[in-house]
């Protein structure tokens, strides 16, 4: 199996700007909304932000949260609910650790992220104007950490 | 109708009355939004010889046209009244979050009247609002209020507008703060929200904002967003506004010790690029922007370790160079005792500085200014005469907590002549003889000693104009900016992203995307143009004249030596000229009054015409 790509957000780069959640709400619903982002920016007072979007765990709570199994994992990593046995109760997005789900109250029907399955780069990622996100597997993200640590020795004992 | 919800809200506080009210389409296309609306409310709304701290005094927020569009940087909103520090109409735009939030409540704008019986605020939550008890909020700090609401109403998101103990007490210099950093700054608008009870006005919203064409409009938005990250804006993006540091010291336009200099001799300790070196802990944006020019500051030793505030161009500047203070931390503690408190930074550094010369001259004795060694450059001192200011304390915050003008008019003594103001309000951050033109468009600003309502420093600092003298065609200069400003001002956009257009085409395009109006560029700027004559009608009807357009005395009566300056001044009949150049473009008589022809050629009521 391919390794799972999710969404990391620098929190150092990332300003706040909510730009992204504009973007997913409008090529994903075709509306502005930014409460249907499935993308949330967070901002910690004063000088925190972060931008948090599904993390497609290993275990994931909300298909275990789920009374009705309508949350099921698909081979990328990424949830799906299955619209006609949710019934938008929302023990799924109590049970996410990181508000990844939220719930659609016209369709009565939770939903989130789905990496944009069908285009390369997720909207919010190709959006974000600082590159504060990027769409990339939890090891090469171990593997830039040591990197930077690495540079940082390299600079220091220089 | 796109790009409004076509709806407002009307509160009356004395009733405790809300009705939502029709936006009609007709004042749409002949105002725009935002600053065009404040102008056709208060021209509507307050009849002349209004107390602005009456319960008859309107307050009003409006959003324009883009609000709560991912166009950059649309995250504007717009609160206005009649100015109890001019006399005229008052207004200042801030960013943040409450112009998308009432957007997605459902709402254009909230129109309020009268007086609340003991404090209260208003809150907006989709399609309905209401009043609630502010008794407990009454006295707390801006940012205190911010987060007590959010508890009271266990909604993180909720947005929050709110006076500080400033307004509270009154003081014309008092502003509103929402997002804790973004404030509606300028002419007291949080003074006649505090003469209201007004204490907040707080904004939640999760319905669609809707546009004329909103493929059209993501597509030319990530066009912008692609521009904004270009060289046009890279100063901001780096080092924020205080990038003007260096380069007005260079120009010799940058106010030190009350005005009396353009360069200041510790510069370096408070440029941007120190700032960032030693202060910054965080860059930010507003919703909705791809520039971020926000520097948060924080203090990390001394007697305000742990300040964090954030810190812009004006705010340093006045506070610093223009008080002759080089130290960062106590401008950073200063600021976030002007945001927390709700004061204006920009009155406040003008008053402090008033009150520093005064008192190195003589005028002020040690009794008057509490004991503090209010003398330039005196940094510690300075953050208290904020402190004290903002919330009226001892001998030195009754003088000054309504700022430089009245506390020269309560002195005398010739103070009058050091008061750094136009239209009794504290002027900007650019000194007055080595930019002439500049000079020209702060003093004839409806809002009084305005830098945002032309862009009139542009030609000085360009060099396409020679900036040490005046003569008839800059009020040609000052006439189009200011028509122009008028529509970034009521769509309303971050002036920051104005080089990013290529043209004018491209703000009619623009309006055409997000409202449908398919407006030619001559249309456009005759909007601009009525709403800036609807403004200025407004303050005709409370008196204003020619000689209400006219800079302090100290451009006129003492010349500018420093490092740069070899004894510039502005020669008066120079100015009269151009003055009279500005009206003249206008179409406005010799007092500053629009003619009857042109009042009735842009749709507006000519009954104060001549
Ligand atoms: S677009 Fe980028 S910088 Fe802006 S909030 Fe989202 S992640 Fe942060
Ligand atoms: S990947 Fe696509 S669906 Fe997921 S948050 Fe980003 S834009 Fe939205």
């Amino acid at each position: 199996m391919e390794a799972k790509k999710i969404i990391v957000c620098d929190t150092e780069k990332c300003t706040g700007c909510e730009i992204c959640e504009y973007a997913c709400s409008i090529y994903k619903e075709k509306r502005i909304n930014w409460s249907r982002s499935r993308i949330r920016h967070v901002r910690i007072e004063p000088t925190f932000d972060i931008a948090i979007a599904c993390r497609k765990c290993e275990e994931p709570l909300c298909i275990k949260a789920c009374p009705r199994d309508a949350v099921v994992v698909l081979s990328d990593g990424s949830v799906k609910i299955d619209k006609d046995k949710c019934n938008g109760c929302g023990w799924c997005i109590e049970a996410c650790n990181f508000g990844a789900l939220k719930l659609d109250w016209e369709k009565k029907c939770a939903f989130t992220c789905d990496f944009c399955a069908d285009l390369g780069t997720p909207m919010c990622v190709e959006v974000c104007p600082y590159e504060a996100l990027e769409y990339t597997t939890l090891d090469q993200v171990g593997h830039e950490a040591g990197k930077k640590a690495f540079k940082r020795i390299i600079e220091e004992l220089s | 109708m796109k790009g409004y919800t076509g709806k407002y809200l009307r509160v009356d506080l004395t009733t405790g009355d809300i009705r939502t009210e029709r936006l009609p389409e007709e004042v749409a296309r002949k105002y725009l939004g935002g600053y065009g609306f404040v102008g056709w409310t208060l021209y509507e709304e307050v009849p002349a010889g209004t107390d602005p701290l009456s319960p008859e005094n309107v307050v009003c927020l409006w959003t324009g046209p883009v609000a709560g569009t991912p166009v950059p940087v649309s995250s504007k909103y717009i609160m206005g009244a009649l100015s109890p520090a001019t006399g005229f109409i008052g207004f200042g735009i801030a960013s943040g979050g409450i112009a998308s939030e009432l957007k997605a409540a459902g709402f254009d704008g909230i129109v309020v009247t009268g007086k609340a019986p003991s404090p209260q605020y208003i809150l907006v939550q989709n399609g309905r609002a209401e009043l609630r008890d502010a008794s407990d909020l009454w006295g707390k700090t801006t940012w205190e209020t911010e987060e007590l609401i959010r508890e009271e109403l266990s909604d993180d998101e909720v947005r929050v507008s709110s006076i500080g103990p400033a307004g509270e007490l009154l003081s014309v210099l008092a502003n509103v703060t929402n997002d804790r950093n973004r404030q509606v700054g300028r002419s007291g608008i949080g003074c006649v929200m505090g003469s209201k009870n007004l204490k907040a006005i707080a904004i939640r919203g999760t319905g669609d904002v809707e546009v004329a064409d909103l493929d059209g409009l993501m597509e030319f938005s990530r066009d912008l967003y692609k521009r904004c990250r270009g060289p046009a804006t890279e100063k901001y993006r780096v080092f924020g506004t205080p990038a003007n540091m260096l380069v007005h010291n260079r120009l010799g336009c940058l106010p030190s010790y009350n005005f009396q200099k353009g360069t200041f001799e510790k510069v370096e300790d408070v440029s941007g690029e120190r700032m960032l070196e030693t202060m910054v802990k965080k860059i930010t944006a507003c919703p909705s922007c791809p520039i971020a020019c926000d520097h948060i500051n924080e203090v990390k030793e001394g007697p305000w370790a742990g300040t964090v505030s954030s810190m812009d161009y004006e705010s340093l500047e006045l506070l610093g160079p223009n008080c002759g203070v080089s130290d960062l931390n106590a401008i950073t503690k200063a600021v976030e005792l002007c945001d927390t408190l709700g004061i204006d930074t920009i009155s406040a550094g003008v008053t402090v500085s008033w009150a520093m010369e005064a008192f190195e001259r003589g005028l002020l004795t040690s009794e008057d200014v509490d004991g503090l060694d209010l003398r330039f450059g005196n940094g510690e001192a300075m953050v208290e005469a904020v402190r004290r200011m903002s919330l009226r304390e001892g001998n030195l915050g009754a003088l000054i907590a309504d700022g430089s003008a009245r506390a020269a008019e309560k002195l005398g003594k010739g103070s009058e002549k050091f008061a750094m103001v136009n239209k009794k309000l504290e002027w900007g951050a650019y000194s007055l003889r080595p930019l002439q033109t500049a000079t020209l468009g702060f003093a004839t600003s409806v809002r009084g000693a305005c830098y945002l309502r032309s862009g009139s420093y542009q030609p000085d600092v360009k060099g396409t104009v020679d900036r040490y003298h005046l003569d008839s065609s800059r009020g040609k200069v000052v006439f189009e900016g200011e028509n122009l400003y008028a529509i970034i001002d009521s769509l309303i956009i971050c002036k920051f992203t104005r080089g990013i257009y290529k043209d004018n085409t491209e703000f009619t395009k623009l309006i055409k995307l997000v409202t449908g109006f398919d407006w030619s560029v001559e249309e456009m700027i005759k909007t601009g143009e009525r709403i800036h004559n609807q403004a200025k009608l407004f303050n005709v009807r409370f008196g204003a004249k020619r000689a209400d357009d006219y800079p302090p005395p100290r451009a006129f009566e003492e010349k500018l030596y420093d490092d740069v300056s070899d004894g510039a001044i502005i020669i008066r009949a120079e100015y009269d000229e151009a003055l009279s150049g500005y009206y003249e473009e206008r179409r406005w008589d010799e007092e500053g009054i629009p003619t009857k022809a042109l009042l009735e050629e842009l749709g507006l009521d000519a009954t104060l015409g001549v």
